[in-house]
């Protein structure tokens, strides 16, 4: 099977100071097939942030496994991409620098990760910035240098944990179109953790909605909307209704979340 | 003035000149007006005017060029040793674990108290005054790289292994370059308790260098000299912290963007 494959995955944190061991995520299987799109929608604190450091290596399921094109996963690599909610951009380097650390560090060749660093500068519109350090860019533009640097590796999944979760709202706007159209372009398999849901409705091809800790799959809806899609189809209303159902069913898992003290 | 206004750069050179100026006056205030007694303390004329016979017949740059290369060479030498073992240990826990708890309490075994020892192994030559030097600044270092390597920010290392770093990506392309301008400024403060370690040094058993000056002076009673001398490390002090400044931001221009 291609693609990115869960089975089974849970995650249980030991307890804090001699607390009681805290379940973030309960069993969950999920399948992501190449070259598809999806998010993953819930309350702070779901476990969904955790799920995704799992896919990608950083972290170790308590039970269950993660295949890549049927290959477990046993820590993190190249071929699994992330761009974090935090600023990550290495301070000490330059824009271009950064967007070349990953290609630089499996031995690609000067002229060659220079030449995959100007074409994803072209495409995240940062070419003027090359040569700045991230302290001078705006939030905005962080991320869109953090997303080139992760596509720098010809990545086979992108995983992205709230990666605009730090942007003011008309930002995060054209972040979603320049993510949305850079995805329309690489049709790279995408996951995508977010809280925003119209964030997920717009970009994903299917969300998956997580309950409230221990997380797990509460529903799953498919986004019929076909690419390319143009922010105008925020206003349209089967966009609504979709957001409508996607927030009666988050909003009962939010109180419960709000209500735990997550 | 309100908490955190910014001077401008013209008020704070202004400023700054302006205590230099004040205290010279209290001190020529205090010595000339007699309030002091000459015996005791030496007013600033005579201090200029007794630095100046040091300088011409007694060789005192030498003995300046002395002290100043005692204090490199054991600084330098310490600053081998201590920032890469700092560096493993703020980047291998088991490594910070096995020297920590020893490094911890070398780091209070105060130098000045070594001498006598280092006189009987070392005798009192220059391999003694560097080892003064050496065992002063080396356990500091020590801790305070392995404290500013330590603390990197996961989410920078997370990110270099999902950009496919292994561990000497890790540490040479991540670590390292964190931490630079922090051990540079370590560096920087560490040299400045060399200086006390290495006058200390040549307060016991030497026959040159600024230390050796003071001492052989206080037998003569000339405050002037003393006070000479002790200006003198103060004034290296500066301009090598200028030069430590000037160097990190040319090196590390981003850290102060």
């Amino acid at each position: 099977m291609s693609g990115v494959v869960v089975k089974g995955v849970s995650r249980t944190f030991p307890g804090v100071r001699g607390g009681d061991p805290v379940q973030a995520l309960a069993p969950v299987d999920l399948s992501v097939g190449e070259g598809d799109f999806v998010a993953i929608l819930g309350p702070s604190g779901c476990g969904k942030s955790t799920l995704l450091r799992i896919v990608a290596g950083l972290d170790r399921p308590t039970t269950g496994t993660v295949t890549l094109d049927g290959k477990p996963v046993t820590g993190p690599g190249a071929d699994r991409g992330m761009v974090f909610q935090s600023y990550t951009l290495f301070p000490w380097l330059t824009v271009v620098e950064n967007i070349e650390f990953g290609p630089r560090e499996r031995g690609v060749g000067a002229a060659e990760r220079r030449a995959v660093a100007e074409k994803l500068m072209a495409q995240v519109g940062l070419t003027q910035f090359a040569n700045h350090y991230p302290k001078q860019l705006s939030g905005g533009m962080q991320q869109r240098a953090a997303l080139a640097r992760a596509l720098a590796n010809d990545p086979k999944v992108l995983l992205l944990d709230e990666p605009f979760g730090a942007l003011d709202h008309q930002t995060r706007s054209l972040m979603q179109e320049l993510l949305l159209s850079i995805w329309e372009t690489h049709r790279k398999t995408v996951l995508f953790v977010t809280h925003d849901i119209e964030e997920a409705v717009f970009m994903a091809n299917r969300v998956l909605v997580m309950s409230a800790r221990p997380g797990r799959f509460k529903s799953e809806v498919t986004i019929p909307f076909a690419h390319p899609r143009s922010y105008k189809l925020k206003t349209t209303p089967d966009f609504g209704r979709l957001e409508e159902q996607l927030t009666e069913d988050i909003r009962g898992e939010t109180i419960i979340a709000v209500q735990a003290g997550f | 003035m309100k908490p955190l206004e910014p001077v401008s750069t013209t008020a704070r050179v202004v400023l700054g000149i302006s205590f230099f100026v004040i205290f010279f006056a209290a001190w020529a205030a205090v010595t000339f007006g007699g309030l002091v007694p000459k015996i005791f303390l030496a007013d600033p004329v005579t201090m200029v005017r007794e630095g100046w016979y040091l300088i011409t017949n007694h060789g005192f740059l030498a003995d300046i060029a002395v002290t100043v290369w005692r204090v490199v060479g054991g600084f330098i030498l310490a600053a081998l040793i201590a920032v890469p073992l700092g560096l493993a240990m703020g980047a291998y826990k088991p490594v910070e674990a096995f020297f920590e708890p020893f490094v911890s309490f070398a780091r209070y075994l105060p130098a000045s108290a070594f001498i006598p020892l280092f006189i009987l192994w070392a005798g009192v030559g220059e391999k003694q005054k560097l080892l003064v030097i050496f065992v002063g600044s080396v356990f500091q270092i020590v801790l305070m790289v392995a404290v500013a390597v330590g603390s990197i920010r996961r989410d920078l290392v997370e990110a270099a292994l999902t950009l496919g770093a292994r561990d000497a990506g890790i540490v040479g392309r991540v670590m390292v370059p964190y931490a630079a301008p922090q051990i540079a400024e370590i560096l920087r403060l560490v040299l400045g308790w060399a200086w006390t370690y290495v006058i200390v040094a040549e307060l016991i058993g030497s026959s040159s260098g600024i230390g050796h000056m003071i001492i052989e002076s206080q037998a003569l009673l000339a405050t002037g000299q003393m006070i000479f001398g002790i200006i003198v490390i103060g004034v290296i002090g500066l301009i090598s912290d200028f030069l430590f400044k000037a160097v990190n931001q040319k090196l590390f221009p981003w850290s102060t963007i």
